[in-house]
């Protein structure tokens, strides 16, 4: 692994203590993908092509890490492959290639940590949709199945179910035999987050885990992700299609485009002065709270484009304004420096690559 | 039409509009006193967050809810109508040429069966009697007014082999076809990627301000809001809590939950601080709310407020707050007032 | 402003403290219960149907005569007929006897290969479900291929060719209900498989035996109940019509089927008696038929 400048990592709010399960240190980043690919594929019919196998490349070539004690905030647009890429991570789904290293360890092989090892060591928040919990279970139950399937008794895990209901906020007693559907979006969301530390997890994946709620009730549950991370000392992934949370949430933002790493780096940074010509383009999306400050011509035309047969070389060269012949003919890679610095995949960020702008986009 | 639209009139008046819903269990009073007034090529943004009543305001000005279980009172006129009064063939025929509306879904919205050509065409041909030749030709001519690419190619493509933009789109052009004077917005932009959002809605306002069309849009963003909207009005558990122009209302807020609101959405906060989030949640409104119906969650909250339903309060020109201490909060409400 | 333990959980009670208060926590049964209470109509038919069940059990202490014993004097008789309070059959035995043993072979014969099915084909529609790929199509195709047969073929080849009787009987008819109620389960199955909280299952690590039992059963039961309870109604009738055709029971064991067969001649003299057991048949089966529909209004409904 090579060494970290001290002086780039980012900042946290708050120091990480050391966990009694850390095996890799400090510097080790709590997880590491190296190249992830899942390919699905569709069989061509009428539509794409006589008994052509078509492929939807949904994961293509992804490689990231994620800092011990960070957050790292994944964004992007419908197609761009982040929830793909949560459940990869999760082993939901099978990966086609590429590989995972947590602490240290690689997940899945045989000297490394097994897949039920992985499962109590990293859970995921789903995004609270009327099938996020089981309808026919008391949500105290909900939460202490993950406990009782790892082999914690029933009243343990019951005890355990409980005291994270109070973590979470809702009151034991008020909630702990309550139904779902006699339950608020928010209340429901708290649940799922509980029921994700129910196995005392070091990292948390939470993919879109407050999009469906209400503004206020985001906040409330924003700042109780904030209290839990520091709490429990844990690890966020945290995946929206909302810019201004990831901003809010995250220590360093990762921004996909589809099915792959367009950019990566320090949020602030990265949302001050994007350098990949889709990032800027994301980000000059945004809308402002102020009247004043009226976007009046939209940064990009188009729709995100479907992941069925990408373009060649640059998949975004078809809608970037700086496309050149070299954009086509081949994919910028997005850099193997240190794997928490800056990095964006763009022609015009390396010098000598054959881009009329090659080396102009500054990377502090 | 918009041409004949009187332009020195508000082109719609509601006033004390309420909807109940009445069902075998409670009756949910939905809306509960509803009154603003919108000038011609205007528009009006509706915050709230779901429970506050906005969509079904909105659709109670077309009349859409469901029959046999509304009960609406109160007095809504667009343009020369009085829509509460109208029959349902009547409201037919407004719908779709003098009203039009676009949803948040729009798979949903269009039909599945037919191109967009032809859905077009269809309303253009049901509201001017005009051939499906020149139906067909106006549809091209809306796809090319909204921005889709390959326009010909599109008229003969159904919804499913769209995407979400350009759905959306073509919901805004069949909306457009027959040049209504006001257009219902209801979410349409909150199923789509940002990138997407801010083209529909620049869109939107250029539509807006060439075919000089009242719009009202319904939203839970501020911050579209703040890109296309006129006028503000939040609304809070059925009722208008603060109204007036956009910049006056988000950034110079006079009713707590409006400050609320702004302060719990996330923009710019600062990392590893918490949002200040308005406690408690929105009220039952199955059950008579005595007083304020915010009381409960608001930090400004003196005994008075459980009393009566405080009445709006006027800080300017068409400005008000339903708050009954307006001016008192220590926020730019007193300079809200001064500038009036 | 960083909010500590009690902070946080003063704004969360506060969030909360709004909410009106809860009502009674009710699980799904609970709702389905009570969802039924006010039904009267099906309420009433499945008072029906424990009317005759009890008739059915109780038969060696209700029914006034042997069924089986025969009376050359007294045959094909009319309703009322001295002690005979339904008449005789064709061969002189009371017909209240008759058809209140017959009800037991009819009802068994009715419920018990639809129990059967259920729990054969729940089975391998819950395991074909969550499986998928290949043992999906194994067991999904297989079903295929009964299914093809139209279902009263479909019994009467299978009990044809095992020779008929009551045991025979009822595994052709739950051979006939098995795919039906596979291929209910498995889509059930499938759907339930995709949804979020079953991914979170996976996701904690659990065993597939235990997310099928926890998460995938309680969700897929109540299609697969109301389904194999509208086949019931079915069962009755192909039971009876087995019976009709000669392959249920042998004589002189009472059927309501077997009986329609044999009272077939006597429909000149007594037209009303040689009815009965065809109205049994159609009470019984409408019955079910009403009850499971019912329950499918109570059970479908989101809470």
């Amino acid at each position: 692994m090579t060494a970290v400048a001290a002086a780039s990592r980012p900042k946290l709010d708050v120091a990480p203590t050391v966990d009694p399960r850390d095996r890799g240190g400090e510097r080790q980043p709590m997880l590491i993908a190296r190249s992830l690919k899942k390919y699905f594929p569709i069989r061509g019919g009428l539509l794409t092509g006589k008994g052509k196998e078509v492929q939807v490349k949904a994961v293509d070539d992804v490689s990231f890490a994620v800092l011990k004690g960070e957050t790292l905030g994944v964004v992007g647009e419908s197609g761009c492959g982040k929830s793909t890429l949560a459940r990869l991570l999760m082993h939901l789904i099978p990966k086609d290639s590429g590989e995972l290293i947590f602490d240290g360890e690689p997940v899945g092989q045989a000297q490394g940590l097994s897949l039920r090892d992985l499962r109590r060591n990293m859970q995921m928040v789903f995004q609270d949709s009327y099938s996020s919990l089981n309808p026919r279970l008391p949500v105290q139950e909900s939460i202490a199945y993950g406990a009782r399937a790892h082999g914690t008794s029933r009243g343990d895990a019951k005890q355990l179910a409980r005291n994270l209901l109070d973590k979470v906020g809702l009151e034991p007693d008020q909630f702990g035999a309550r139904y779902p559907h006699q339950l608020s979006g928010g209340q429901k969301q708290r649940v799922n987050i509980a029921r994700a530390l129910a196995l005392s997890p070091r990292m948390l994946i939470l993919d879109e885990a407050v999009s469906a709620l209400d503004k206020s009730v985001e906040a409330h549950v924003l700042n109780l992700l904030g209290y839990l991370k520091r709490h429990f000392n844990l690890t966020y992934l945290f995946i929206s299609h909302d810019l201004s949370v990831v901003r809010y949430i995250s220590d360093r933002v990762l921004v996909m485009y589809l099915g792959q790493v367009v950019e990566i780096g320090p949020v602030e940074e990265i949302y001050a002065n994007p350098l990949h010509p889709y990032a800027k383009a994301l980000l000059d999306s945004r809308l402002a709270m102020d009247p004043r400050e009226r976007i009046e011509e939209s940064p990009i035309a188009g729709d995100p484009p479907n992941p069925i047969n990408p373009p060649s070389g640059c998949r975004f060269r078809t809608r970037c304004p700086f496309a050149e012949s070299i954009c086509e003919a081949k994919a910028p890679a997005l850099g193997s420096a240190a794997l928490d610095e800056h990095l964006v995949a763009c022609h015009m960020a390396v010098p000598k690559s054959g881009h009329t702008k090659a080396g102009t986009l500054a990377l502090h | 039409m918009t041409g004949s639209v009187d332009r020195t009139r508000p082109l719609v008046e509601v006033r004390d509009l309420t909807v109940k819903f009445v069902s075998r269990d409670a009756t949910t009073q939905a809306v509960n006193g509803v009154t603003f007034a919108l000038m011609p090529g205007e528009v009006l943004c509706i915050i709230g967050e779901s429970g506050s009543g906005k969509s079904v305001t909105m659709r109670a000005l077309m009349r859409l809810l469901p029959e046999k279980r509304t009960l609406i009172g109160g007095a809504m006129r667009v343009g020369a109508h009085d829509i509460t009064a109208l029959d349902e063939r009547a409201l037919r025929d407004i719908r779709g040429s003098q009203i039009s509306m676009i949803f948040q879904e729009p798979m949903t919205a269009l039909d599945p069966v037919y191109t967009i050509g032809d859905q077009i065409a269809e309303t253009v041909m049901r509201h001017e009697g005009c051939t499906k030749a020149d139906g067909l030709k106006r549809a091209l001519e809306l796809l090319q007014l909204v921005k889709v690419p390959s326009p010909e190619r599109r008229l003969k493509a159904y919804p499913h082999e769209l995407s979400g933009g350009l759905r959306q789109r073509a919901m805004i052009a069949v909306a457009m076809s027959c040049r209504p004077s006001l257009l219902l917005a209801d979410e349409p932009t909150t199923a789509l990627d940002a990138t997407v959002q801010i083209q529909v809605l620049v869109l939107l306002r250029k539509l807006q301000r060439e075919l000089g069309m009242a719009v009202i849009f319904v939203t839970h963003d501020i911050g579209v809001a703040a890109q296309i909207a006129d006028k503000v009005a939040v609304m809070y558990a059925g009722r208008i809590v603060e109204y007036g122009e956009v910049a006056d209302v988000l950034l110079r807020p006079s009713h707590p939950y409006t400050i609320g609101l702004l302060a719990s959405t996330v923009h710019g906060q600062t990392r590893g601080c918490d949002i200040e989030a308005i406690p408690g949640s929105p009220p039952d409104l199955r059950r008579e709310i005595s007083g304020c119906s915010f009381a409960p969650r608001c930090k400004y909250t003196i005994p008075a407020c459980a009393v009566d339903t405080p009445a709006p309060v006027e800080l300017g020109a068409g400005r008000y707050a339903c708050c009954i201490r307006t001016g008192q909060l220590g926020v730019p409400a007193a300079a809200a007032a001064a500038i009036a | 402003m960083g909010m500590g333990n009690i902070g946080l959980g003063a704004a969360a009670v506060g969030e909360i403290a709004a909410r009106p208060a809860s009502p009674a926590v009710r699980g799904y049964w609970q709702s389905v219960g009570n969802r039924l209470r006010y039904d009267y109509v099906t309420l009433f038919f499945l008072s029906v149907i424990i009317l005759v069940a009890l008739a059915a059990i109780a038969a060696p202490l209700l029914a006034p005569f042997d069924p089986t014993k025969t009376s050359m004097i007294y045959r094909m008789k009319p309703i009322g007929f001295r002690d005979f309070a339904l008449g005789t059959d064709e061969l002189g035995r009371d017909m209240l006897s008759r058809l209140l043993w017959g009800g037991r072979v009819s009802l068994m014969m009715g419920l018990g290969p639809v129990v059967l099915a259920t729990i054969i084909g729940g089975f391998l529609g819950v395991v074909a479900g969550f499986v998928g790929g290949r043992v999906n199509m194994a067991i999904m195709r297989t079903m295929d291929v009964f299914y093809a047969f139209p279902s009263v073929l479909l019994a009467v080849a299978i009990s044809g060719t095992l020779g008929g009787g009551l045991a025979n009987g009822m595994l052709a008819l739950t051979l006939v209900f098995i795919p039906s109620i596979c291929r209910v389960a498995e889509s059930a199955t499938t759907q339930v498989r995709g949804l979020d909280f079953v991914e979170a299952a996976r996701a904690s690590g659990a065993s597939t035996l235990s997310i099928i039992l926890t998460h995938v059963l309680g969700n897929v039961l109540a299609p697969v109940f109301i389904y194999a309870s509208s086949l019931i109604s079915v069962s009755v009738l192909l039971a009876s019509g087995l019976s009709f055709l000669g392959l249920g029971v042998t004589p002189p064991t009472p059927d309501w089927g077997l009986m329609l067969s044999t009272l077939r001649t006597g429909i000149y003299v007594q037209p009303l008696v040689c009815a009965l057991p065809g109205v049994c048949i159609f009470v019984t089966s409408l019955s079910f038929n009403l009850v499971s529909d019912g329950l499918r209004q109570a059970m479908d409904v989101k809470s």
